[in-house]
């Protein structure tokens, strides 16, 4: 039995407090007025206007035009954190497969390459990105918010990393029993990489939900708005008397928060899983 | 089932002038155990995967059947592998991993189910078809792989060092195992292996290889009892042969100054030969220093020093043996090979008995 010491608890305490009491408060705090948040300042308890607040957050049309709901937003971000997911998994997949199975001259260079363009963000490309875009007529369009951002050299390092540590048996053995290059990628390479997809997918999920740069450069068309820009609009209505809706704020970032803890939740279950049935 | 030929093969991997094999010529008979044997690195494996389609031929033939095979794919050369660590599919069930071929060769799903199940009965997998490989123990994971191969009927084997990840005592029953199934099935085989002793009790015909060029070829006991060079006298056989300096003289080989036995050779140097099984201990002879004695139970092996060079005996006694023990051999078993070339000399004393197949 070991023995208990206390200032390791208290270290271990302080720590998950320091995490979770900004979550919990923006929680709570979301469910008072937005009257009482100004004049009281943030809560740490349950309010009474939780329901209505999330009904109107999720319904109440806002923006210029007057038809942005939290819903329509949430959408949006929805759409962009999955088709950045899937997208990015797809594309560095098959970058990484003809990386490491075919044999082509500068292979090696190649990948370094692409490498070496995980130390250009995304914000030094911006420009070009935006004019290719629009030259393209893809302001504005789903399309035009994802694709361009859809080469992962994040991605293409991971699996490239993965499949060289797949043994060369395997390979072989497909061949003999008659499998061809998209056959063996299919059938053998990638239900073994489920671990690693789900890795992938928890951070290029995230990394799509928490967009806020690009969107608000390629679109104006407030139908395209995402629950990051949402929360920013809410804000910036601080004109003459009028106090911001923090608690509407609040609210926004809570549900915002909901779908990126949901995949980490889900898919770490399969990630664990994956690490912890050993042999390949 | 199919005769497999191999003419003049030949591989040099590009950007290395010297071949990795050579000049390899192996008629296969229909339904033969063929063993490849040699130490690591001697081109065996390339050879067979040569033969599997997974490396290139540079030079000479490759027919299966009638067929000339070198530039066909694996999968249309009409055979099956098994690999050193297995290769299942981790992900397929013990039935997918089997039925995975069969399936990309568009069989009908009604002729890979009963092909399966046949091979499950065969090789004892019918509790474990719905497993996934990692459930199966190292022996298990081996069979399927065996089922795998067996399921697609093809007209070759080829065996990549099976056996050597199992245990010592799991590789003896295995070895027996594949022995009796290759027997049954009646499909012409090709193994690897580096082991002596798993080459000498599998094969029909061993195939000893050195430096990618074939030594020997010829049933184990023939290659047992005439070696055909120095190599593979050290190779074959456990414990080693031992292979001494020595010198012929007026019709006597002569070790570090004794006669030994009696040979039908000119004067001069040649190597000499002596398996520790067929050396005997006896009163008068030549004079050995024991050096140390490995005792294995049934027997015990004597190592030691004539002169100074190192010799050893299998000795069946229990006897405390004195620090110098002498020795004799019969001259039917003196095995002489040139001193330079290392090739063996076929002497007149030494009739050379082939069992009969």
């Amino acid at each position: 039995m070991q023995k208990i010491k206390p200032l390791d608890h208290l270290i271990l305490i302080l720590g998950a407090l320091f995490l979770c009491v900004p979550v919990v408060m923006a929680l709570m705090s979301s469910t008072h007025a937005a009257i009482d948040i100004h004049s009281n300042g943030l809560y740490i308890t349950p309010g009474s206007h939780g329901a209505e607040t999330y009904t109107k957050v999720l319904t109440s049309r806002g923006g210029f035009t007057g038809d942005v709901t939290g819903l329509l937003m949430l959408t949006n971000s929805m759409i962009m954190g999955l088709g950045f997911a899937v997208g990015k998994i797809v594309l560095s997949m098959m970058a990484a497969y003809a990386l490491v199975y075919f044999r082509f001259r500068f292979a090696t260079l190649i990948f370094w390459a692409i490498f070496a363009t995980l130390l250009l963000p995304l914000e030094v490309r911006i420009m070009p990105s935006y004019q290719v875009m629009s030259e393209l007529h893809l302001l504005n369009t789903y399309t035009g918010l994802i694709v361009p951002l859809l080469a992962s050299a994040t991605g293409t390092f991971f699996f490239r990393q993965f499949f060289r540590s797949v043994p060369d048996e395997l390979l072989e053995a497909a061949r003999i029993d008659g499998a061809g290059p998209v056959k063996f990628f299919i059938d053998v390479l990638v239900p073994l990489s489920r671990t690693m997809m789900s890795a992938i997918f928890i951070i290029m999920f995230i990394y799509g939900w928490n967009q806020y740069l690009w969107p608000l450069l390629m679109t104006t068309d407030e139908s395209f708005f995402t629950l990051m820009r949402g929360i920013k609009s809410i804000l910036q209505v601080w004109v003459g008397s009028q106090i911001p809706d923090y608690n509407e704020a609040f609210a926004l970032a809570v549900l915002a928060m909901v779908p990126p803890v949901a995949v980490v939740v889900i898919f770490q279950r399969m990630f664990i899983k994956g690490l912890t049935e050993s042999d390949k | 089932m199919a005769h497999l030929s191999l003419t003049n093969v030949g591989k040099t991997y590009g950007g290395s002038a010297q071949p990795a094999v050579a000049d390899v010529n192996i008629e296969i008979r229909d339904g033969e155990f063929i063993v490849l044997v040699g130490p690591s690195g001697c081109g065996k494996s390339t050879l067979l995967r040569m033969v599997a389609g997974l490396e290139t031929i540079t030079e000479g033939e490759i027919r299966i059947g009638e067929r000339l095979v070198n530039k066909l794919d694996p999968a249309e050369r009409d055979i099956a592998m098994v690999f050193q660590n297995y290769a299942l599919y981790p992900h397929m069930s013990v039935r997918d991993n089997m039925a995975y071929g069969l399936k990309n060769r568009g069989e009908r799903k009604a002729v890979i189910e009963e092909r399966v199940a046949e091979a499950a009965r065969m090789l004892e997998l019918r509790p474990y078809l719905d497993r996934k490989p990692r459930a199966l123990s190292g022996g298990q994971r081996q069979r399927v792989a065996m089922g795998r191969a067996i399921v697609r009927q093809p007209s070759a084997f080829l065996f990549d060092e099976p056996l050597s990840n199992l245990d010592a005592k799991l590789r003896v029953s295995m070895r027996m195992e594949i022995r009796k199934l290759q027997k049954r099935l009646g499909t012409t085989s090709l193994y690897v292996t580096h082991d002596q002793l798993e080459a000498m009790t599998l094969a029909d015909r061993l195939v000893v290889l050195n430096g990618g060029r074939v030594e020997q070829i010829g049933a184990p006991l023939e290659v047992y009892r005439a070696p055909a060079s120095t190599f593979v006298a050290s190779f074959i056989g456990a414990p080693a042969m031992s292979l001494l300096d020595a010198h012929v003289e007026n019709g006597q080989v002569m070790l570090e100054g004794h006669a030994l036995a009696p040979v039908a050779h000119a004067a001069g140097p040649v190597t000499l030969g002596l398996r520790a099984e067929d050396l005997r201990l006896t009163s008068g002879g030549v004079p050995m220093r024991v050096d140390h004695v490995e005792e294995l139970g049934a027997q015990r092996i004597v190592h030691g020093t004539v002169g100074d060079q190192a010799l050893a005996i299998i000795d069946t006694s229990e006897a405390l043996l004195p620090e110098t023990v002498h020795l004799g051999v019969a001259p039917s078993r003196v095995h002489l090979f040139d001193a330079r070339t290392g090739r063996r000399i076929e002497t007149a004393t030494q009739p050379v008995a082939v069992p009969a197949e």
